[in-house]
C-alpha cells in the first residue's frame, strides 16, 4: 500500500529527527521512517555536546555553521521545550579540552595556532594549570592546562532525541519504525522508497541514514563516502554535581552520572566493547579527575561515528534525480539547532543555500595537490 | 583445596558461579585434571539455593528441610577436589575470546580459560505490583536469604504472595521456625489447573510429588490461604502498610501488614552470557530468555557453555547433572584421554537429568504467573532504577518506539544499575502486547559489560594495548 | 519486620546513622540493618521515593549505603565488620566519597 507524502526522511536518529522536525515546521507531509530496534544508530554514540572549539580546520565554512548552530541552540531548545515540555538542558558555561601534560599543551596550542591562522568565528584560549584549576577544582595534578571556549555547552541527547520526535508528531509528522529502506526509485517526479512494510511516496526525500547513506545514495546519483569510526562511551553511576563545564571527554549529566569518550577506532562494523579502550579512557579520566576512581562504571557501550574522509558533512542535493537530499555528520547534537532551522527550510524550499555548496561530496573528488 | 589464592592469568576451565551446577562442574573438571578455577560472587558456595549452606546459623536439621542440606555434599566435594575456588569474586564482562574481567577485593584483573561453563544460576521474576518499591516489600528468595545467612523470620504481620515452589517451601520454613504469617495469598489461576493436568501423570511418576503434595499440605494446615487472587498491591507513605488484594471467593481485601513477600517464580540471570552475545530465545513455557544450547549445553559461542538455571529453570538436582555434563564435554575437548572413563558417569548423569525433567513441565504450567502481574499498567512502576512507570511505557510505543533498546533512548528505562534485570522482562511483554506480536518478535535489552558496576579505578588498572592507549590518547 | 531465631544471637556492633547496632559476623549488612528495624536505606535521586533491600543477593541496587566512607555499596554484598560505619543514603553519593 503506497502512501504519499510531501517529503519522507530516511533515518530516524538526531540528523533525521532534528530535520523531520524542522520540514514538518515549515508545513510539509513528512514521513521519518526508521529501522527496527536493533540497528547501529550512531546517534546511541553522541556525547551530548554542543561543541565548537577546534572545529573547522581545513573548512572555514564548518566553523561558520559550527558557530552558527550554536548561536542557534539556545532558542532551538527553547521552542522544543515550549512545543513538547521536556526540558532539553541546554547549558553553555564554556568548554575544555585538557591537557595532561606539558606536551600534550605544546601540541593543542600549537594545532589551535594553526586554526587561528585561518580566521575562525570564536575565540579559544589557552589557560595555564593555575586558571584550569581555579575553574574546575577537582582536577588531577597531572593537567597542565587546557583549551577553553566559551561557546562550548551541552545538553540531554535523549531528552532532545525524544523533544524532537515528539515535536514532530506533534507537527503532524508520520514516524514509521520498523522500516529499512531496501530501494528507492525516482519516477515521474516522485520517489517511492520499498521498505519491508510497504512502499512510501514522496515528492522529495532526504536521506539521513547514517552508514546506510553509503548503500542509498547512488540509487539517486549522489554518493555518500562514509566510513565506520567507533567510539566508546562509559557512563557513572549518579554522583552529587562536582563539574559544572563540559570537558571535551568527559561531562556531568543532568541526572548526576558522569559519561566519559571518546576513543576513536577503526573497527568496522564492530560495536562490541573492547576491554583495553575502557582502560584507557577510564585511566585518562581519573588522571584527570582523580576523586572519580571510586565511581562505580554502570554502562559502557560503543557505537560507529558516520565518517567522513575529514570529518566534515555532506550536504547535497541530486541533480539526476530532483528532490532527493544527503545529509550526513558526526555532530549531530551540535549541529541540531541549523539542522532543523537552517537546513530544513532550505530542503523544503527546494534548494540548498549557495553556502552549503562547500559540503557536497565532489570535495573528495579534488585531487590531491602534488 | 578450597583456596581463594593467587589468581592465574589463565586456566583450562573457568566456572563462573559456585551454585549445584558450578560446583558439580568444577568439582568434574577439576578431578580430571583441568586446571579448574570456580568463581562466585557471594563469600561462600551453594550460590543461592545453597545459600550459606557451609555456614547458616539456622541449626541443621530443623526448618531449612532435606533438600538443603543436600547442598553440603555437593559443597564438600568441591572442596575435596583440586578446583580453585574464589568467592568474592564479581565477574562483570566476558568475550567471545574467553577471556574475562573480574573484580576481587577491589581489584579488577582480566583473566583467559579455554573454556568457560556460566553457572550463574537464577533471579526472581520481576512481580511488578502497585507499591512493590515501598520498603517492606521483598521477595521471598531474599526472605529465604535472610533466614539461611542470619537466622531471621518475620516478627510482625507478614504476608506471602504469588505463586510457585519457593513460596510454598518459605511458608513452611516459617512455620517449622515458629513464625507467624498473616496470610498467603496464593496467585496461581485456576486455568492453569486445567493446562496442568494433561502432564499430571509425569508428575505423578516425578520426584517432585511427593515433596510438593506434603509441602502444600503442611502450610494449608497451619496458615491461611486465599487462592484465586487476582490483584495486588502494597499501600504505605515511606513503608508498606497494608497490602490490597481481589480474590475470586472474596473480593477485594485490605490487611495491615509490614512485611509483604513477593514471589512468582524464578527465571534464567543472563546478564553475562547476553552480554558476551550467546544466542538467545523466548521461550514461551517459561516465559524468558534462555540461551539455544546443543545437548552438551554448549552455547552459539565456541568454548562457552552454560549449566543449570542459567540456561532455563530446571530446579537444583538438574542443575548440578548439566554441570557435570557440560564438563564432560570440556573435558573430551580439552584432554580427551581422561574422558573414555566418565563415559559411564556421563549416561548416568543424562539419566538423572532426564527423570528430573519429569513432571518439570507440570510445575512449568501450574506456576505460570498470569498476565496481570507480568504486565502491570498504569502507575505502577516497571524499571525501579530510573523509576519509569507502565504508563510512560505504553507512551513510548505508541509513540512509535519498537523495542527496548529504543524505549532506553526514550524513556531511560534499563538504563540503571541492576541492568533490566528487574525490568527486561516486563518490558519485553509490555511492548509485545501493545504491538501485538510476540515476545521474541520483540527483543531484549542489547547487554554489554560491565554486567555488574566496576569502579573507573579498578577499570585504570586494566591493562592496555598500545593501539587501545592511542584509540584514546590521539594527541 | 525481621526478628533472629535463638539460635543466632548477635556477636558484634557496628555503627549505624551513628549509632550501635547489633550484628552477627557472617551475615550482610542489609541483614543487620534489617534485624534492627531499619526498613528505609536510601533515597531515590528521582522522586527521593524511600527504598530497601528487596533481593538480598546483588541483583536490585536498592539497598545501597555508605560504608565506611564508601558510598553506593551494597548492603547484601557486604558482611558485617565489628566497628564498621554505616550511613544510609539520603542524597546521591559524592565525589571521592
Amino acid at each position: 500500500m503506497a502512501e504519499e507524502h510531501d517529503i519522507a526522511i530516511v533515518g530516524g536518529g538526531l540528523v533525521g529527527a532534528a530535520l523531520a522536525w524542522g520540514l514538518a515546521g515549515a508545513g510539509r507531509r513528512v514521513a521519518m521512517l526508521d529501522e527496527g530496534d536493533a540497528a547501529l544508530r550512531a546517534a546511541r554514540g553522541n556525547f551530548a555536546l554542543v561543541w565548537v572549539q577546534g572545529k573547522g580546520l581545513g573548512l572555514p565554512e564548518y566553523a561558520a555553521w559550527t558557530v552558527r548552530s550554536a548561536e542557534a541552540w539556545p532558542a532551538f531548545a527553547a521552542e522544543l521545550a515550549a512545543e513538547t515540555s521536556i526540558d532539553l538542558r541546554y547549558s553553555r558555561p564554556g568548554g575544555f579540552h585538557l591537557a595532561l601534560s606539558d606536551s600534550e599543551l605544546e601540541r593543542r596550542a600549537a594545532w589551535l595556532q594553526r586554526l587561528h591562522n585561518q580566521a575562525p568565528p570564536y575565540e579559544v584560549r589557552i589557560l595555564g594549570r593555575a586558571e584550569t584549576k581555579r575553574m574546575l577544582p577537582e582536577i588531577g595534578s597531572d593537567v597542565a592546562g587546557a583549551s577553553f571556549c566559551p561557546l562550548d555547552g551541552h545538553a540531554d541527547a535523549l531528552r532532545l532525541f525524544r523533544a524532537l520526535h515528539a515535536g514532530f508528531q506533534k507537527r503532524g509528522g508520520r514516524y514509521l519504525a520498523d522500516h529499512a529502506v531496501d530501494g528507492i526509485e525516482n519516477r515521474g517526479g516522485e520517489f517511492r522508497l520499498a521498505a519491508k512494510r510497504g512502499e512510501i511516496r514522496a515528492a522529495a526525500i532526504v536521506l539521513a541514514a547514517g552508514l546506510g547513506n553509503a548503500r542509498l545514495a547512488p540509487m539517486v546519483g549522489l554518493a555518500a563516502p562514509v566510513r565506520p569510526q567507533r567510539g566508546h562511551i562509559l557512563v557513572t553511576e549518579r554522583l552529587a554535581p562536582f563539574l559544572h563545564h563540559p570537558i571535551a571527554t568527559l561531562r556531568q549529566t543532568g541526572e548526576g552520572s558522569v559519561m566519559i569518550g571518546d576513543s576513536q577506532e577503526e573497527a568496522g562494523f564492530d560495536t562490541g566493547v573492547a576491554t583495553g579502550v575502557v582502560a584507557a579512557m577510564a585511566a585518562r579520566a581519573v588522571r584527570a579527575f582523580p576523586r572519580l576512581g571510586r565511581a562505580n562504571v554502570v554502562r559502557s557501550w560503543a557505537a560507529l561515528r558516520v565518517m567522513t574522509r575529514d570529518g566534515f558533512p555532506i550536504y547535497e542535493q541530486s541533480t539526476a534525480c530532483p528532490g532527493a537530499f544527503l545529509v550526513t555528520c558526526h555532530s549531530g547534537v551540535t549541529l541540531a539547532a541549523v539542522h532543523a532551522t537552517a537546513l530544513a527550510p532550505q530542503i523544503a524550499a527546494g534548494a540548498l543555500a549557495p553556502g552549503i555548496g562547500a559540503f557536497t561530496a565532489r570535495r573528495f573528488d579534488v585531487p590531491a595537490a602534488a | 583445596m578450597m583456596q581463594a589464592g593467587a589468581i592465574r592469568e589463565s586456566y583450562d576451565v573457568a566456572v563462573i558461579g559456585a551454585g549445584p551446577a558450578g560446583l558439580a562442574a568444577a568439582t568434574a573438571c577439576a578431578r580430571s585434571g583441568l586446571a579448574t578455577a570456580l568463581f562466585d560472587e557471594q563469600p561462600g558456595p551453594g550460590g543461592q539455593i545453597y545459600r550459606a549452606v557451609g555456614e547458616s546459623p539456622v541449626k541443621p536439621g530443623a526448618i531449612l528441610g532435606a533438600d538443603y542440606w543436600r547442598g553440603a555434599r555437593l559443597v564438600e566435594a568441591c572442596a575435596a577436589s583440586v578446583a580453585q575456588y574464589v568467592p568474592g569474586a564479581t565477574v562483570w564482562s566476558l568475550a567471545r575470546e574467553l577471556e574475562f574481567g573480574v573484580s576481587i577485593g577491589g581489584t579488577a584483573r582480566m583473566v583467559k580459560a579455554r573454556r568457560v561453563i556460566l553457572a550463574t544460576g537464577a533471579i526472581e521474576r520481576p512481580f511488578p505490583v502497585p507499591g512493590w518499591t515501598l520498603p517492606g516489600v521483598m521477595t521471598a528468595g531474599a526472605a529465604q536469604i535472610l533466614l539461611k545467612t542470619a537466622a531471621l523470620v518475620p516478627g510482625g504481620r507478614t504476608v506471602l504472595a504469588g505463586t510457585g515452589p519457593l513460596l510454598w517451601l518459605l511458608a513452611r520454613q516459617y512455620l517449622d521456625a515458629g513464625a507467624a504469617l498473616a496470610v498467603v495469598l496464593d496467585t496461581t489461576p485456576r486455568a492453569n489447573w486445567h493446562r496442568a493436568l494433561a502432564h499430571a501423570p509425569a508428575f505423578l511418576a516425578s520426584p517432585y510429588l511427593g515433596t510438593g503434595l506434603a509441602l502444600l499440605r503442611a502450610v494449608r494446615a497451619r496458615v491461611r490461604v486465599i487462592g484465586g487472587v487476582s490483584e495486588l498491591a502494597a499501600e504505605g507513605g515511606k513503608r508498606l502498610e497494608t497490602v490490597r488484594f481481589r480474590s475470586a471467593r472474596s473480593g477485594e481485601q485490605r490487611i495491615a501488614a509490614d512485611l509483604l513477600l513477593l514471589h512468582q517464580g524464578v527465571v534464567p540471570n543472563v546478564n553475562l552470557a547476553m552480554a558476551a552475545g550467546v544466542e538467545h530465545r523466548w521461550d514461551d513455557v517459561q516465559l524468558c530468555f534462555a540461551p539455544v544450547r546443543d545437548a552438551d549445553f554448549s552455547t552459539s559461542i565456541d568454548g562457552i557453555a552454560i549449566a543449570g538455571d542459567g540456561g532455563g529453570i530446571v530446579g537444583a538436582e538438574a542443575s548440578a547433572e548439566q554441570g557435570r555434563i557440560a564438563a564432560f564435554a570440556a573435558i573430551r575437548a580439552l584432554k580427551p584421554q581422561a574422558s573414555a572413563p566418565l563415559a559411564g558417569a556421563e549416561a548416568e548423569a543424562r539419566r538423572a537429568l532426564a527423570r528430573r525433567r519429569r513432571g518439570r513441565r507440570f510445575l512449568d504450567l501450574l506456576y505460570r504467573p498470569p498476565p496481570q502481574f507480568r504486565r502491570p499498567e498504569g502507575a505502577t512502576i516497571v524499571c525501579r532504577c530510573e523509576e519509569v512507570t507502565a504508563r510512560e511505557i505504553g507512551a513510548a510505543v505508541a509513540e512509535g518506539c519498537t523495542g527496548p533498546n529504543q524505549l532506553k533512548a526514550f524513556t531511560r528505562c534499563g538504563m540503571g544499575p541492576c541492568q533490566g534485570r528487574l525490568c527486561g522482562l516486563t518490558v519485553t511483554e509490555l511492548i509485545a502486547a501493545a504491538r501485538g506480536v510476540a515476545p521474541g518478535a520483540v527483543g531484549y535489552y542489547r547487554l554489554r559489560p560491565p554486567v555488574k558496576p566496576v569502579t573507573l579505578a579498578e577499570l585504570a588498572g586494566l591493562p592496555q594495548s598500545e593501539a587501545a592507549t592511542r584509540a584514546v590518547v590521539r594527541e | 519486620m525481621f526478628r533472629r531465631l535463638p539460635e543466632a544471637a548477635p556477636t558484634i556492633a557496628i555503627i549505624v546513622d551513628g549509632k550501635p547496632v547489633p550484628a552477627r559476623r557472617g551475615e550482610s549488612v542489609a541483614a543487620a540493618l534489617i534485624a534492627a528495624g531499619v526498613s528505609q536505606f536510601r533515597a531515590t535521586p528521582a522522586a527521593a521515593a524511600p527504598r530497601g533491600p528487596f533481593c538480598m543477593m546483588g541483583v536490585c541496587f536498592d539497598c545501597l549505603v555508605v560504608a565506611d566512607g564508601v558510598g553506593n555499596r551494597q548492603a547484601c554484598m557486604v558482611p558485617v565488620r565489628e566497628g564498621m560505619a554505616i550511613e544510609t543514603q539520603r542524597h546521591a553519593r559524592k565525589l571521592g566519597q
